[in-house]
């Protein structure tokens, strides 16, 4: 089985995040840099479907030549290569995925993974997007997973429940928490992370369709109140809410 | 511009509570930009949902109506907005945020080349461009945008923005035909199971919330009294979740649910940074942690330093006394 994983790399969730002066981009000095953490389940579940039927895993990312160490990270769990499309320019969703499918067409994977969105920017549209330029079936927020020859049931999360969804192979899926639990890198693992192959291609697309005006600070909330310390601040709790707050 | 489309999602034959903010919402961009909106209901018998819809202010509700559509399929119904969108010559497209809209945006956005804002918390005209807010790096920066292809998609936060009755005319009904194959239904939900009558997170009002400080499962008792007496949905950290104390459905937080309610009471959260990321936009905060220097306090709109052993019992004989008055 071809199995690819697209991934992406974002900030540590508890890095402090500052603006740059231009207004319109993230200073990305001091920011530790992680595996999007929706990714890693697309990773463990490409491990899984390797250890299952055999083949080969295969990561993609589009990014600078720095993020080639997010890349190397998989590696270390287990993926077997990888493929970056170098730019240091800052696509949007589309053009992620414009870049992505290109690669893909060619690669033909049985099957193609990718997170459900990643922690940044939060958009969850790549790997939707990758199912429509590639003319693929695409199923999201997906919970379990089950091939049985080229047939796919995907659990999927909706709110209040869930849909068992079915397709067929290829198809793309976005990888929810509770999926699988992503094994940490072994010591084997790490040493040959550092000489599996990355191979490097041109972008292929650039413009974007949705463009930042600019980024701001939420507006710090005015601070809250203490209302006491012990169960005699109840009924002013209650009565706060219901008078001043209104949500009673 | 000369159409806003708004797909407004149904659920067992019910518009949820999204759909009249989104459908609201897009109403009154449209007078703003002096153009109309009309609102998409993809289903089977769809004559009572429709009517519910009837006074918002839209200018014309479209059925795509069939037996087959009552089972939802993103390849289907993203073609069927997709190819409405064309065939009226709809320049901008509302969704939800929902699952179902997070679903089939970015589907409909690749079909059309359009660009997609996700998860909106605002959305504005400045000089007739279209601007619009969303949260991004967990909530710690909005960064405002705007899309640049000629089709420009928007879905937005739940719970966020307003649905208002207009009284208004009445819209036109018109049914919409979209020519599918069997190749369309690649991808057909075979069943859905909802988890228990419980209320979810994601479409409460009121969410109770508790983390580490019930210091056992058993304990949530209390949570989910608190939660009874509110109508409320019971929420959840990731710290309790992991440990196996609640399901993964009732987790707020960053890889949780994103959560705005009118009112979230967080009862032995301390609220770590990947918490927060999932409720900070709520709009009245009440939390409840015996740790005076808990970061939850600091997006608190109402704290009570104290054990939750303590308060919780109270706070729900409280307001069940007035509730009941």
């Amino acid at each position: 089985m071809k199995i690819a994983v697209c991934i992406s790399q974002t900030p540590d969730t508890t890095t402090k995040i500052k603006i740059n002066s231009d207004g319109r981009t993230i200073d990305p000095n001091g920011v530790t840099y992680i595996i999007n953490p929706y990714d890693e389940f697309a990773i463990e579940e490409a491990l899984k479907l390797k250890e299952k039927f055999g083949g080969e895993t295969i990561a993609l990312m589009v990014g600078k030549e720095s993020v080639k160490e997010t890349m190397r990270k998989t590696f270390a769990m287990g993926i077997d290569k990888g493929i970056l499309v170098k730019t240091d320019l800052d696509l949007d969703s589309f053009s992620v995925a414009k870049n992505l499918a290109d690669v893909l067409k060619d690669l033909t994977a049985d099957i193609i993974l990718c997170g459900k969105q990643s922690i940044d920017y939060d958009d969850s549209q790549v790997g939707a997007l990758i199912s429509v330029f590639l003319n693929l079936p695409y199923v999201n927020v997906v919970t379990e997973l089950v091939i049985e020859g080229n047939n796919v049931t995907a659990e999927r999360e909706i709110e209040g429940g869930k849909e068992i969804v079915e397709t067929t192979l290829p198809c793309i899926i976005g990888t929810q928490k509770g999926l699988n639990n992503p094994r940490y890198p072994n010591l084997k693992g790490i040493m040959q992370a550092k000489t599996k192959p990355i191979e490097d291609r041109e972008i292929t697309y650039k413009d974007n369709l949705t463009e930042v005006i600019d980024m701001s600070l939420p507006k710090s909330k005015s601070k809250g109140k203490i209302i006491g310390y012990d169960v005699s601040a109840v009924p002013e709790l209650v009565r706060l809410l219901r008078e001043e707050a209104k949500v009673l | 511009m000369s159409k806003i489309l708004i797909f407004t999602e149904t659920r067992g034959n019910k518009i949820k509570n999204s759909g009249y903010e989104v459908a609201s919402t897009g109403v009154s961009l449209a007078k703003e930009l002096n153009c109309e909106a009309y609102a998409l209901l993809i289903g089977n018998n769809l004559s009572e949902v429709k009517a519910s819809l009837s006074d918002y202010g839209l200018n014309k509700i479209l059925l795509a109506e069939k037996q087959e559509f009552e089972k939802y399929s993103n390849s289907v119904y993203s073609k069927i907005i997709a190819d409405t969108s064309t065939e009226i010559g709809a320049d901008i497209i509302f969704f939800s945020a929902t699952a179902m809209g997070r679903d089939l945006a970015p589907l409909v956005a690749g079909k059309l080349n359009a660009g997609l804002a996700v998860d909106c918390t605002e959305i504005k005209v400045d000089s007739s461009e279209i601007v619009a807010t969303r949260p991004v790096f967990a909530g710690k920066v909005n960064v405002r945008v705007k899309i640049n292809s000629p089709i420009k998609i928007f879905s937005l936060r739940p719970n966020v923005f307003k649905a208002t009755n207009t009284h208004g005319p009445e819209p036109i009904t018109e049914n919409v035909n979209i020519d599918l194959t069997p190749d369309d239904y690649i991808t057909k939900v075979k069943e859905v199971t909802i988890s228990n009558d419980k209320l979810d997170v994601a479409e409460a009002n009121i969410i109770v919330s508790g983390g580490r400080g019930l210091k056992t499962p058993e304990n949530f008792k209390l949570i989910e009294e608190l939660a009874n007496t509110l109508g409320a949905a019971v929420g959840a950290s990731r710290a309790v979740v992991d440990a196996g104390w609640r399901p993964h459905s009732e987790q707020v937080g960053q890889t949780g649910k994103t959560v705005s309610p009118n009112l979230y009471i967080a009862c032995g959260i301390s609220g770590a940074i990947q918490h927060m990321a999932g409720m900070s936009t709520s709009k009245c905060i009440v939390a409840i942690n015996k740790d005076k220097d808990a970061p939850i306090f600091q997006i608190a709109d109402y704290g009570i330093v104290a054990d939750v052993f303590e308060i919780l019992p109270s706070f729900t004989e409280e307001l069940k006394k007035l509730l009941s008055n």
